[in-house]
């Protein structure tokens, strides 16, 4: 069925400033399917989600969305960038700066109308941002943030959202209310979500398939079929083990007795 | 100070903080001020040159003003757009001062020219500036959204599929031919203190953006009336209470806004 997938990257490099960062990426995403993009800092998962949204030019290969290629300011792509900076003083708040993800493209003085005004307190009630809609977007917390943002490129009704580390930088708890929330965008809306993560055991239970970075090479599938010492040993170009402990997946090198015992995700800790 | 010959004064005066108050608000919304204060030294520059070879001033000061608008944006693609506002300042001061120089202006022309002069603009030039500033003005709300949300963040606003390199030139010309009708009123070192003090009051005051835009639109026109009434009434140059009155606009908003964050109120999250 190739071109009737929302998104298909097809042997897609990439090169910065000369240096090849992704070599042979293929991965598909389908309508309302939440995708984690999984790898450790600096494995080029910024760099990929450029690519996606065409900010960042290919050296070889293809992404289409509904079978064409994909254009910069496509609207069926939604994005959450990794860092806002909001400063205090801002005079914008909550439900001026989600408007701006209806119209804050196009030229002009902001109309105001009953549909936007509408639409905008539909989806600040599908973020639970409601009771803080009217204050400055400079003094919020980072999980009120995250959900002011997700509120911004989800108003404009994309079919992809893609989200670049939305999780870094919360705590556990909000981390885990902004992972049900995401959840819930995608059963509800039926909004397909990829989203890029150094560590994956938080999205586990709502992941249907994993886009795994690592040396500057992808595999992709369900957590099942890339989750895998085989295949997580092909991309990292030696051995690694993967041990699942109470529902957790732990990604460790194999015992080779040289160089550094963690390859990927996170420290071995053993938990519950 | 309401006689015939003050038409003028308070005419142009009141266009230029309609203007000034306006691109203002934008100029901290994305931190621009540095460039706000350099674009002016342009301005300067030209009008000095403009004097040296007996050309309008008006059009030295504009030609001269985009020259430092697009010289800044020119240099901020290559390196820090601090550094490449700084060397477009001094690049216009040096100017500047070798045109001043070589053309024997008299030191009342020169010091008006650096810290204002409520007759700067004669009445042939009010219909110049009054069309200049519409063309400003238009330029602004057409540039309104956009230039918002890539001001809160440039990387949404490219996401978005926005231009900013067109709309950070765009608003650099809008900055630019502003600042060219503020010079000869407000003085080349202190017109940016119109373009400051007044919205950063402003958006102190209010969490809106529209709402803070109009503000600071007038606390702009307060702060340009109060100092060419001032400056009538003691000869002390308009600069100098422009200057003085954007600083104290803003020391009462953070004032007030102290005052209201002490008074106890519920739902404080």
């Amino acid at each position: 069925m190739v071109g009737l997938d929302l998104l298909e990257v097809d042997g897609v490099d990439v090169a910065l400033s000369g240096r090849m960062i992704l070599r042979d990426v293929n991965f598909r995403i389908d309508h309302g399917e939440f995708t984690g993009l999984i790898g450790s800092n600096g494995a080029g998962k910024t760099t990929l989600l450029r690519v996606l949204l065409g900010l960042q030019d290919v050296v070889r290969g293809r992404v289409l969305v509904h079978g064409a290629p994909m254009t910069r300011s496509n609207s069926s792509v939604g994005y959450v960038p990794q860092k806002v900076l909001f400063e205090t003083d801002v005079p914008v708040r909550v439900r001026d700066f989600v408007a701006l993800g209806i119209d804050g493209h196009r030229f002009g003085l902001a109309r105001r109308s009953h549909h936007t005004d509408d639409l905008v307190d539909e989806m600040l009630e599908s973020v639970e941002a409601t009771s803080f809609a009217n204050r400055r977007i400079g003094s919020l917390s980072g999980g009120e943030q995250q959900r002011v943002l997700i509120a911004h490129a989800l108003v404009s009704k994309p079919e992809l959202l893609l989200l670049d580390e939305p999780l870094a930088n919360l705590d556990p708890g909000s981390a885990q209310e902004i992972i049900e929330l995401l959840h819930s965008v995608v059963t509800d809306q039926h909004v397909a979500i990829l989203l890029s993560a150094h560590e994956m055991n938080p999205l586990l239970p709502v992941m249907d398939r994993v886009v795994y970075v690592a040396n500057g090479r992808v595999a992709s599938g369900t957590t099942d079929e890339v989750v895998q010492p085989e295949v997580l040993s092909a991309l990292y170009g030696h051995h690694v083990d993967v041990l699942r402990v109470h529902g957790r997946v732990l990604v460790v090198a194999g015992g080779d007795g040289h160089g550094d015992s963690l390859v990927a995700d996170h420290p071995p800790v053993v938990v519950d | 100070m309401f006689s015939s010959f003050m038409t003028n004064a308070w005419l142009s005066g009141t266009i230029i903080a309609l203007l000034a108050g306006s691109v203002g608000f934008f100029v901290v919304l994305r931190g621009s001020a540095f460039a706000a204060h350099a674009i002016p030294n342009g301005a300067f520059a030209g009008a000095a040159g403009a004097n040296l070879i007996g050309v309008n001033p008006l059009v030295g000061l504009v030609v001269f003003a985009l020259g430092a608008a697009f010289g800044i944006s020119a240099l901020s693609r290559r390196t820090r757009s601090d550094v490449a506002t700084a060397l477009a300042l001094v690049m216009m001061l040096a100017l500047g001062a070798a045109f001043l120089a070589t053309s024997n202006a008299y030191e009342p022309a020169v010091n008006a020219l650096l810290f204002g002069e409520i007759l700067g603009v004669s009445s042939s030039e009010l219909l110049p500036v009054a069309l200049l500033a519409v063309v400003c003005v238009l330029g602004l709300s057409t540039l309104y959204r956009p230039l918002l949300l890539s001001s809160i963040s440039p990387e949404l606003a490219v996401a978005k599929g926005v231009n900013v390199r067109v709309i950070d030139v765009a608003f650099l010309v809008v900055v630019a031919l502003s600042s060219a009708l503020a010079v000869p009123v407000v003085g080349a070192l202190l017109t940016f203190s119109l373009m400051v003090g007044p919205p950063a009051a402003a958006r102190i005051v209010t969490s809106r953006p529209l709402r803070a835009l109009a503000l600071s639109v007038v606390f702009s026109v307060i702060t340009l009336w109060e100092a060419v009434a001032s400056s009538y009434w003691t000869n002390l140059p308009i600069g100098f209470f422009v200057g003085t009155m954007s600083a104290g606009v803003y020391l009462v908003a953070r004032g007030w806004s102290l005052a209201q964050s002490r008074r106890p109120r519920g739902a404080l999250a």
